[in-house]
């Protein structure tokens, strides 16, 4: 009888690329579901159709175009997918969200190679294709909670109108009717995903009793965006409050659940901990400078591109050795 | 309460609840032993005896073929039948054996021994060392004379002994550390002995309390010989990560532990020290573990060397069902056998039976930078990056970002989610980095 010899280890671990995206959409759920409840159903079947339609467009280019006939759907289009039409409107029309979904995949993706090989956020990629192509309707925002649709800008649209003035920022916040309590819990108008910190938070929970998130990122990213804003708040109060900064402008969705993007981050603690720093000041220089009130989505993208540099930089010590100076 | 041990590593299954509550039996002998002459690193021995030429149990058959090299003793009282060329698991290769048909009860030639060693000075100790052909039995098989003769500007300063046991299923060191406990605490006084110094240390995996409890108990009597708790974690009990663990200070890349003082002996090796240097027998049997999902009836036996992986089977009783894969050593870094008519080696201190359920084939992803092996490395080396060096042939790089400092744990592999072969990859490509090092010379 022939023995199977394959190569050592001979005990494998029992995850599998599959289920950590798996588990990576489960996380997602609570935030959709919240959504769904502020946003009504409409925001459940676009969010879903935007999880189904990337990974059917995956696969119809895994087996069509690349002619991988063996492909079985690993689920991180899905993810792609769904965390793209988390961070869209709902004013956007569900064919400017298909195109957004394809250029995510197509060219966010695999024209890199595909899994694994691109070098940006396939989800931010698209989303910034459609800031960019459909530029009103990506920033056109709906009051939550009522039927008839109400436009509205977002609570950080608001306070950037009067960054660097004399106005009292509290007072800011009571005259437009903003509270701590709706931002935590999402019901403040964004895009689908966004809204609920709260929501948000008990996925990453998840992620982070599972082992599947590089749990360094977001640390330092908060982290940075925490201190940053205090420092511009003590300098003169119409910045912003650090807590109105990490609730708002989708930087707890961008910092647990895009700049963890395992493809698109670095590999060490160190890497992930210049990372982390490099996004939070990118996000905080774009709030208070930039031509968008926002700033996560560029400023993650902006330090995807850093990361084969950063990867070579902040290589780990070998046992044993003492450290060389990193060459490029 | 914090345990010793390293930065990195896995936690794979442990599964030694199959066997650690079985004590060593003592198998009935062979009918036929088989010996490479490469039972060990290094040269293979010279063989000495001619076929058809009676031996004794323990006299020398082949004889060290230089420095890095060792004896080999017969493991039965009967006749040399013939030389053969036989399939080398670990190699690969094909490898000379000789072939002893046994044909009496046990008739000992034993080497030069006396019950109280310090009689002996301590060079005599590494001489009797050496003669009983005295491997490192953690499965390194590294001359363990060659670890005795301390290079002139080098001094050792603390013996480690490894009882780390962190291979899972294994649980050999672990019964010889309850039913040899005091065997083994005078082995390693000998050792101390002969290397002239006076601290051991002894490192445990914490997943072997009653172990831990007795070896402290009764090395109350030597005040000099430290029982350590290790936190269980693969590979705790790898050379590196152990003197790690329990001296606290890195073996420099590219050197030896002695180069910071360090020897190292795993428990079974010290065993077999004691009763070479004590009883005089030279090594020709030791413990083993006979475990896995497809075995019925698993445990710990006392064999002779050589005795083929069949003839085990036969001898201790242990009845395998449909077993896929059958490994010399556990699932970690366990070499796998294509067939079981193969005999064993000096080194093995188990075979684990995989059933086809156990040992499933995962589908193979693209990597998704998940930096788990980064994370689990026990060395601190990026394993994404080197299995694309490797895949890419820049063995240049490989070099730069450390591929031979790989100590080949597989932990990397254990980890990935996306079921890809990164050990097996560095094995590969530091043997062709050897290989072209040599040609360059």
């Amino acid at each position: 009888m022939a023995l199977n010899t394959s190569a050592a280890p001979h005990l494998r671990t029992k995850d599998s690329t599959r289920k950590v995206m798996i588990d990576v959409l489960i996380a997602l759920m609570p935030a959709v579901i919240v959504s769904s409840v502020v946003y009504g159903l409409k925001a459940l079947i676009v969010m879903l159709s935007c999880m189904v339609g990337a990974e059917l467009f995956e696969l119809f280019i895994m087996k069509v175009l690349r002619n991988k006939k063996n492909f079985r759907p690993d689920f991180s289009a899905a993810v792609t997918g769904l965390l793209l039409g988390m961070n869209v409107s709902i004013a956007v029309q569900w064919w400017q969200i298909l195109i957004g979904v394809i250029f995510a995949i197509g060219v966010g993706k695999h024209v890199f190679g595909g899994l694994g090989q691109n070098m940006f956020n396939p989800a931010l990629v698209g989303r910034v294709f459609m800031i960019i192509s459909f530029p009103t309707a990506m920033t056109t925002w709906l009051k939550p909670g009522v039927t008839d649709l109400v436009t509205t800008a977002t609570p950080l649209a608001i306070a950037k109108e009067s960054y660097g003035t004399a106005v009292n920022f509290s007072q800011l916040m009571a005259n437009n009717n903003i509270n701590y309590m709706d931002l935590f819990l999402g019901k403040i108008s964004g895009s689908m995903g966004e809204i609920s910190a709260a929501a948000l938070l008990i996925g990453f929970i998840y992620l982070v009793v599972r082992g599947r998130i590089k749990i360094n990122i977001p640390v330092f990213y908060v982290g940075t965006v925490v201190i940053f804003s205090s420092i511009m708040y003590f300098i003169n109060n119409s910045y912003g409050t650090p807590l109105f900064h990490v609730l708002t402008g989708g930087l707890i969705i961008g910092a647990l659940f895009m700049a963890t993007d395992m493809v698109t981050s670095p590999m060490t603690f160190k890497g992930q901990m210049i990372y982390g720093i490099g996004l939070g000041v990118i996000t905080m220089v774009i709030r208070y400078i930039g031509s968008y009130p926002e700033g996560v989505s560029f400023a993650i993208l902006i330090m995807n591109a850093f990361v084969p540099l950063i990867d070579i930089w902040a290589k780990p010590k070998i046992y044993g050795t003492v450290k060389k100076e990193a060459k490029i | 309460m914090a345990f010793l041990s390293f930065k990195g590593g896995v936690h794979p299954p442990e599964r030694k609840n199959f066997s650690e509550k079985e004590s060593i039996k003592q198998l009935p002998l062979p009918e036929k032993v088989y010996m490479y002459l490469s039972n060990h690193i290094g040269a293979p021995a010279k063989l000495i005896v001619e076929p058809g030429q009676k031996v004794k149990t323990g006299q020398k058959i082949a004889e060290a073929n230089g420095f890095i090299s060792a004896n080999l003793h017969s493991p039965v009282t009967g006749q040399v039948t013939e030389v053969v060329k036989m399939l080398n698991a670990a190699s690969g290769k094909n490898d000379d054996v000789v072939i002893i048909t046994r044909e009496a009860d046990d008739d000992w030639e034993l080497v030069k021994h006396n019950s109280d060693y310090t009689e002996f000075k301590p060079e005599e100790i590494s001489e009797i060392i050496k003669e009983a052909g005295i491997v490192g039995l953690g499965g390194a098989m590294f001359p363990a004379h060659v670890k005795l003769s301390i290079p002139k500007d080098k001094k050792a300063e603390v013996l480690v002994i490894n009882a780390a046991e962190c291979e899972p299923y294994l649980t050999i060191d672990h019964r010889m550390m309850l039913e040899k406990t005091d065997e083994i605490l005078k082995g390693i006084e000998i050792i101390k002995y002969a290397l002239g110094i006076k601290n051991a240390k002894v490192g445990i995996e914490n997943n072997k309390p009653d172990a831990i409890k007795l070896m402290k108990e009764k090395a109350s009597k030597y005040p000099q010989t430290e029982i350590l708790e290790l936190k269980t974690k693969y590979p705790q009990g790898a050379e590196k990560q152990l003197i790690t663990a329990v001296t606290g200070k890195e073996v420099p890349s590219g050197k030896l532990p002695i180069d910071i003082g360090a020897v190292v002996f795993n428990v079974s090796t010290v065993y077999a020290v004691y009763d070479a240097v004590i009883n005089g027998k030279p090594l020709v049997e030791r413990g083993i573990t006979i475990t896995g999902e497809a075995v019925k009836n698993p445990g710990n036996f006392w064999y002779r060397i050589g005795t083929t992986v069949d003839d085990l089977l036969r001898l201790s009783g242990v009845k395998t069902e449909n077993p896929e894969k059958v490994l010399y050593g556990g699932p970690m870094m366990g070499i796998p056998l294509p067939k079981t008519e193969l005999p064993t080696f000096k080194g093995n201190n188990g075979l684990t039976f995989f059933s086809s359920e156990s040992n499933k084939d995962r589908e193979t992803m693209p990597c998704i930078r998940c930096s788990y092996c980064v994370m689990s490395c026990p060395i601190h080396l990026q394993p994404y990056l080197l299995k694309r060096f490797v895949d890419q042939r820049n063995y240049d790089e490989a070099v730069n970002n450390g591929i031979l400092d790989c100590i080949e744990c597989g932990s990397c592999s254990y980890g990935c989610p996306s079921n890809i072969d990164l050990a097996k990859t560095f094995k590969t490509g530091k043997k062709v980095i050897r290989a072209m090092k040599q040609r360059r010379v």
